[in-house]
């Protein structure tokens, strides 16, 4: 089970570009349709709790299919498998990159891409936005966090953990009812 | 000491990480900056890397800034083991408590705020990573602009053009749209006009 996990893992580890959201249809097709590990129900369970918990999305989903079908040889063989690719690849990149960095070529390539970078991270937002039904009222979460974080160089760290203490108490002081 | 830190840090994002990729490249970032391992435009360029290479954005990342911080090998694995610990340690306790959780947890108010609280919260922390990386080193001129609106248009695109029923016209907006796609072209675009 080990090596059949860290293969499975490996492959979609090896072939998906763009990170955790990409590789969820690839362990769908792998873990549900081909080898019928888990049932399609209990994959939209792992889903769920792998993006509600804190952590890189696809070590989660490799953590719980691993150790649901193979206990903890197979979540090891599932998460060295999911992890490796990414390491070597970006490990030889990094040893690499700091001779080629300077060069005027690389440099006037990484000029260009600078700016596309932070539109790729700024662009999202509005459709997250929009899906997590942001009104004008819990838009001043968003706005007061980035502006924290922005201007007064508060750690988010910070603003995750305020965030959960502040959810609690507004729970517990509306529901009158104890965490259990 | 320095191996320390780099523990302490990439645990702490495993931990307070929420929200998947993008949401954890704003505490990296923020990590990063305090301990001073590298400077902002090192840090953009190492983000447009983990796009086009296969893998988590935070796997390459702690990768990638374990192995700068420290000039080893040894500080990657320690940086990318460190991100990985406190999965290993909730993940394994939600596989023990799964029927619990699954029955009991999916009605309860307090997960269920929090979770919704948490989406909020991670909207700004995307929001003030990107604001964060617009500095005068990585937007250099006019040209950068244009680039940064160039790019910001194609990915929002085929949200803004879903009325449009031609297959045609979809397929060609959604795979330039594509991440990977938009920073090749970027870095074309950025030889053609720099070098």
């Amino acid at each position: 089970m080990f090596f059949q996990l860290f293969y499975v893992f490996l492959k979609i580890g090896t072939f998906t570009l763009g990170g955790g959201y990409a590789m969820l249809p690839l362990i769908q097709r792998e873990v549900v349709d081909r080898k019928q590990w888990l049932d399609e129900e209990e994959f939209l369970n792992m889903i769920a709790l792998a993006q509600a918990a804190p952590g890189i999305i696809a070590v989660n989903s490799a953590i719980f299919i691993g150790w649901r079908c193979g206990g903890w040889r197979g979540m090891m063989g599932a998460v060295l498998g999911a992890v490796i690719p990414s390491f070597l690849i970006i490990l030889a990149i990094a040893m690499l990159f700091q001779d080629y960095k300077d060069q005027p070529a690389v440099e006037a390539v990484f000029k260009g891409v600078r700016p596309a970078v932070v539109a790729l991270i700024a662009a999202p937002l509005l459709k997250m936005a929009h899906t997590a039904k942001i009104t004008w009222l819990t838009a001043l979460i968003p706005i007061a966090a980035a502006l924290l974080i922005w201007l007064a160089g508060l750690s988010p760290v910070w603003v995750i953990f305020i965030t959960i203490a502040a959810t609690l108490l507004y729970t517990y002081l509306k529901e009158r009812r104890p965490l259990r | 000491m320095l191996y320390l830190q780099l523990f302490l840090s990439f645990f702490k994002i495993g931990l307070f990480g929420f929200g998947g990729g993008l949401a954890i490249l704003s505490l990296i970032q923020h990590e990063v900056e305090a301990n001073a391992w590298m400077s902002q435009q090192e840090f953009v360029d190492i983000v447009a890397i983990s796009q086009v290479t296969p893998g988590p954005i935070g796997i390459n990342c702690a990768t990638y800034v374990g192995y700068t911080a420290t000039g080893s090998v040894w500080g990657s694995l320690l940086a990318t083991f460190a991100i990985i610990l406190p999965s290993l340690i909730i993940m394994l306790a939600i596989c023990r408590l799964y029927f619990f959780l699954s029955t009991r947890f999916r009605s309860n108010p307090y997960f269920q705020n929090t979770l919704r609280m948490l989406r909020f919260a991670v909207i700004g922390l995307i929001a003030a990573a990107a604001l964060l990386l617009i500095t005068p080193d990585s937007f250099i001129d006019w040209k950068s602009w244009l680039f940064f609106a160039v790019v910001f248009l194609l990915t929002i695109l085929p949200e803004l053009t879903k009325g449009i029923k031609n297959k045609g016209v979809q397929q060609l907006l959604s795979s330039l749209s594509h991440p990977i796609m938009l920073i090749i072209l970027a870095g074309i675009a950025g030889y053609v006009v720099y070098n």
